[in-house]
C-alpha cells in the first residue's frame, strides 16, 4: 500500500497479511512468528529453571521435565532463533543489494507457512499432553522407544518447519546471485548480505540430511520400517551421524547472520568501513565449509575410534581461527572510530567477550580427551548456551533496536533499550557462567532433580536468579515496543544518522516497492560514499523512473501448508485409528490441488505506474523527519 | 520485466550468431554421437561377459562400465545442460560443493569411523 493512510477492517487486514508476498511483510510475519515461539520457549526456559532451583524440587514431574527440555531446544533453535534471523534476512537483504523483492516472492510466503505451521503442529503436542521427550537430539534408540505421540510431533512438524526452511535458503541464494544491483559486486556487498548468502548456502546442504534423518524416524516410528533399530538389521548411531551431519552447520547457520548483524553495527557506530573487509569475508566462507567437516565432534564419546576422534579434534580447532580473524577484524574496526554507544552497540561491544568466552569451551570441548570428561556435564550446557544466546540472541536483540526504525518507522527508546541490555547481560552471564563450574562439580545435563548436599544448592539457585533477570530484560524490551508503538513518533530514513548501505538511503519504512528506482552501487558501503561527496540523498539512481512490475498477493501458500499441516495429523494416527489414513490422503491431496493451481493459474503481476511512484515521492518528502 | 522489446541484429551480429550456432550444433551431434557410442560399447562390454568372451572378466567390465557412466554425466552436464557454457560458475560451485561433501562425509565412513 501506498503512504497514503487508508482505514481498513481487521478482516481486510488479516488478509493483506495471510496472502502478501512482500519481503518485507513476510519478514515481520517472521519476526512475529519467531517472536512468539520465543516467548513459548522463554517460559519452558523459566520452569525448568524453576524447578532447579532447590534440590530436590518437585515442581514439575520427571517426565514433564523432559518434555520441557525438549520443547525448549527444539522451540529456540528451531522455531525462535532461525525465524527471527530469517525475517531480519528476509527484510534487509533485498534493501541492501536494491533488491525490489525475493527472486520467488510466492515461495518466500510458503516457506513462512511451513515454518509456521510445523511450529504449531509441534507445540500442539502440549495440548494432546503427548510431548517429545528425548531431548532436542531425539537420539534414535531412546526416540524410537518414547511412548506415545510425543516424538511423532518432533519428527512431523521439524519435516514442516524443516521444508519452509529449505526453500527461504534457496530463495535469498537466487536474489544474492542473480538481483543485485548495478554496480553491487559480490566483493561490495554489505557483510549481513555475505552472511545471508554463506548460511542460506549451508541451509541448502544441511537441511536435506535432516529431512532424510526425519523421514527415516517417521518411518521407523510410524510406518514399521527398522532404519534405526539394530535388531532388525538398522543402525541406531546413524542417527546421531544424520542429526549432526545437520546439526553442526545449524549451529553456524544461526551465528553466522548473528555475526553479519554485528558487523553492520561495528561499522556503523564506530563511523569506519569494517576493517578488513576481504578477510571478514572469506572467514565466513571458510567458516561455512568447515562447519561440514566436524559432526562427529558432538560424537566422541560414542567410540568411534581414537583416528577418527583425533581428524574431527583437529578440524575443530581449525574453525577457531577464521573466527579470531572475525573477533580481531571487529576490534581492529572500533579502533581510532569515532564511537557512539547506541543500544545496539552496546549489545555488539557485550557480544565480543561473551562469544569468545563460549568459542573457547568450545575448543575446550573439541580436545577430544577433554570431551570425555565434560560430556553430558553442565559444562556442555553452559558453552552452548554461550555461543547461542551471547552471540545469536545478542544478535537479534541488537537487531531488533538497529532496524526497528526500518521496519516500523518509529525509534524505540535508547533509556529502555539500555535497561534491557543491562538486566538481559547481566542475567545470561549470571545464568550460564556458573553452569561451567556445576559441569566440574559433576552435575549430569538433563536431570529432573538433584539430592541436597553435593555443593550444587548455591551455584543453580544463582543460575536460577539470572534466568529472573533474563526474563526482566525481555519484559522491558516488550513495554518499549509497546511504547514507542503508542507514541508513533516518526523517523526519516536514516535514524542513526550513519548509514552506511543501501537500506538506510529509503523511507523507514520503505514504499512496497522498495526503490523508486534502482540504485547504482558505487562501492562498498555505497550510501556512505554518496554523502561523503555530498550526496545528501545517498543514492545515485540507475535507471529513470519507470514502471515497475510487481507480484501479486496469494493464499495458496497458506492452502499448501495447512494441507500439510493435516496430512501430519493423518501420519500419525494412521496406525490405531481407521481414519489417519484417509485424512493423511486428503492432506496430500489438497496440498497437491493447491499446487495444481499454482500451476495451472497464469499470475503475471501488474505494474505500478511512473505516476504512482511519483506521486509516493511527492508525499514523502513533505512528512517525517531524522 | 513483461515488457517485450524488439532488437533488431546488424549483419555483423547475425553472421556471429549463425556461426556459433552451427559450431554449438556441431558440437552436440558429435558428443551425441560419442554417447550412443559408449553405450553400444557398454552393452556388447556386457554381453561379451555374458557369452564368456576371453578376458572380459568382471574385473574389466565393471570399472569400465563406471568409468563410462562418469564420462556420460559429465558429457550431459557440460554439453547438454549447458554448463561449459558462460554465466554457470555459480552452479557449478554449488555442485561440485555438494560433490565434495557427498564424497567426503561416506569417505570418513568406511575409513575412519568405527560404527
Amino acid at each position: 500500500m501506498s503512504s497514503v493512510a487508508q482505514k481498513r477492517g481487521f478482516g481486510a487486514a488479516l488478509w493483506d497479511w495471510m496472502t502478501t508476498v512482500d519481503h518485507k511483510k513476510i519478514g515481520i510475519l517472521y519476526l512475529i512468528g519467531g517472536g512468539f515461539f520465543f516467548v513459548v520457549g522463554g517460559i519452558e526456559a523459566m520452569i525448568i529453571r524453576l524447578q532447579l532451583l532447590k534440590p530436590n524440587n518437585d515442581l514439575v514431574s520427571a517426565g514433564l521435565f523432559n518434555d520441557l527440555i525438549t520443547m525448549h531446544g527444539t522451540t529456540m533453535i528451531f522455531l525462535a532463533a532461525m525465524p527471527i534471523l530469517f525475517g531480519f534476512m528476509n527484510y534487509i537483504m533485498p534493501l541492501q543489494i536494491g533488491a525490489r523483492d525475493v527472486a520467488f516472492p510466492f515461495i518466500n510466503s510458503l516457506g513462512f507457512w511451513m515454518f509456521f505451521l510445523g511450529g504449531v503442529f509441534l507445540n500442539v503436542s502440549w495440548f494432546f499432553g503427548q510431548v517429545p521427550d528425548a531431548g532436542w537430539t531425539s537420539y534414535a534408540s531412546l526416540s524410537l522407544a518414547s511412548p506415545g505421540h510425543g516424538i511423532d510431533f518432533y519428527a512431523i512438524g521439524l519435516q514442516i518447519a524443516g521444508g519452509g526452511t529449505l526453500m527461504g535458503g534457496i530463495n535469498f541464494l537466487v536474489t544474492i546471485i542473480n538481483m543485485r544491483a548495478p554496480g553491487m559486486t559480490y566483493m561490495r556487498m554489505p557483510l549481513f548480505t555475505w552472511t545471508t548468502f554463506v548460511a542460506s548456502a549451508m541451509i541448502l546442504f544441511a537441511f536435506p540430511p535432516l529431512t532424510v534423518g526425519l523421514f527415516f524416524l517417521t518411518f521407523d516410528r510410524m510406518f514399521d520400517a527398522n532404519f534405526f533399530d539394530h535388531q532388525m538389521g538398522g543402525n541406531t548411531i546413524i542417527w546421531e551421524h544424520i542429526f549432526w551431519i545437520f546439526g553442526h552447520p545449524e549451529v553456524y547457520i544461526l551465528i553466522l547472520p548473528a555475526f553479519g548483524i554485528f558487523s553492520e553495527i561495528f561499522s556503523i557506530f564506530s563511523r569506519k568501513r569494517l576493517f578488513g573487509y576481504p578477510a571478514m569475508v572469506f572467514a565466513t566462507v571458510l567458516i561455512g565449509f568447515l562447519g561440514f567437516m566436524v559432526w562427529a565432534h558432538h560424537m566422541f564419546t560414542v567410540g568411534l575410534g581414537p583416528t577418527a576422534n583425533a581428524i574431527f579434534a583437529v578440524a575443530t580447532m581449525a574453525i577457531a581461527v577464521p573466527t579470531g580473524v572475525k573477533i580481531f577484524n571487529w576490534l581492529l574496526t572500533i579502533w581510532g572510530g569515532s564511537i557512539s554507544v547506541t543500544t545496539p552497540m552496546l549489545y555488539a561491544l557485550g557480544f565480543i567477550p561473551s562469544f569468545v568466552m563460549g568459542g573457547v569451551t568450545g575448543v575446550m570441548q573439541g580436545a577430544a580427551p577433554l570431551d570425555y570428561q565434560l560430556h553430558d556435564s553442565y559444562f556442555i550446557v553452559a558453552h552452548f548456551h554461550y555461543v547461542i544466546v551471547g552471540g545469536v540472541v545478542l544478535a537479534i536483540l541488537a537487531g531488533v533496536h538497529l532496524y526497528w526504525p526500518k521496519m516500523f518507522g518509529t525509534m524505540l527508546s535508547e533509556t529502555l533499550g539500555k535497561i534491557t541490555f543491562v538486566f538481559f547481560f547481566v542475567g545470561f552471564h549470571c545464568t550460564f557462567l556458573i553452569q561451567h563450574w556445576l559441569g566440574f562439580w559433576g552435575m549430569p545435563r538433563r536431570v529432573w532433580t538433584y539430592m541436597d548436599g553435593q555443593g550444587w544448592n548455591t551455584a543453580n539457585m544463582i543460575s536460577s536468579f539470572g534466568a529472573l533477570l533474563m526474563a526482566i530484560g525481555v519484559i522491558v524490551l516488550v513495554i518499549n515496543i509497546i511504547m514507542t508503538t503508542v507514541k508513533n513518533v516518526r523517523v526519516g530514513n536514516d535514524p542513526w544518522g550513519d548509514g552506511r548501505t543501501l537500506e538506510w538511503a529509503i523511507p523507514s519504512p520503505p514504499p512496497f516497492y522498495n526503490f523508486t528506482q534502482t540504485p547504482l552501487v558505487r562501492g562498498l558501503d555505497t550510501v556512505w560514499i554518496e554523502k561523503q561527496e555530498g550526496n545528501a540523498t545517498g543514492l545515485t539512481f540507475a535507471e529513470p523512473v519507470t514502471d515497475i512490475h510487481m507480484p501479486h498477493g496469494s493464499i495458496i501458500p497458506f492452502f499448501m501448508s495447512v494441507g500439510l499441516f493435516i496430512a501430519g495429523f493423518g501420519a500419525m494416527f494412521h496406525q490405531e485409528t481407521s481414519w489417519g489414513l484417509p485424512l493423511l490422503i486428503f492432506g496430500l491431496a489438497w496440498t497437491f490441488v493447491a499446487m495444481a493451481m499454482r500451476s495451472l493459474k497464469d499470475d503475471l503481476g501488474y505494474h505500478v505506474t511512473k505516476e504512482e511512484i511519483q506521486r509516493d515521492v511527492n508525499n514523502a518528502s513533505k512528512g517525517g523527519q531524522n | 520485466m513483461a515488457e517485450v522489446e524488439m532488437y533488431k541484429r546488424t549483419p555483423i551480429e547475425q553472421d556471429l550468431f549463425v556461426r556459433r550456432s552451427k559450431e554449438t550444433m556441431r558440437g552436440q551431434v558429435m558428443m551425441f554421437s560419442l554417447m550412443i557410442f559408449m553405450t553400444l560399447v557398454s552393452f556388447t562390454f556386457v554381453v561379451a561377459y555374458q557369452q564368456g568372451v576371453e578376458g572380459f572378466t568382471k574385473y574389466l567390465v565393471i570399472p569400465v562400465l563406471f568409468l563410462f557412466a562418469a564420462v556420460q554425466v559429465g558429457l550431459q552436464l557440460y554439453y547438454f545442460m549447458h554448463m561449459k557454457d558462460k554465466g554457470h560458475g555459480v552452479p557449478q560451485m554449488f555442485m561440485f560443493t555438494g560433490v565434495v561433501f557427498a564424497f567426503l562425509i561416506p569417505l570418513t565412513f568406511v575409513t575412519i569411523v568405527w560404527w
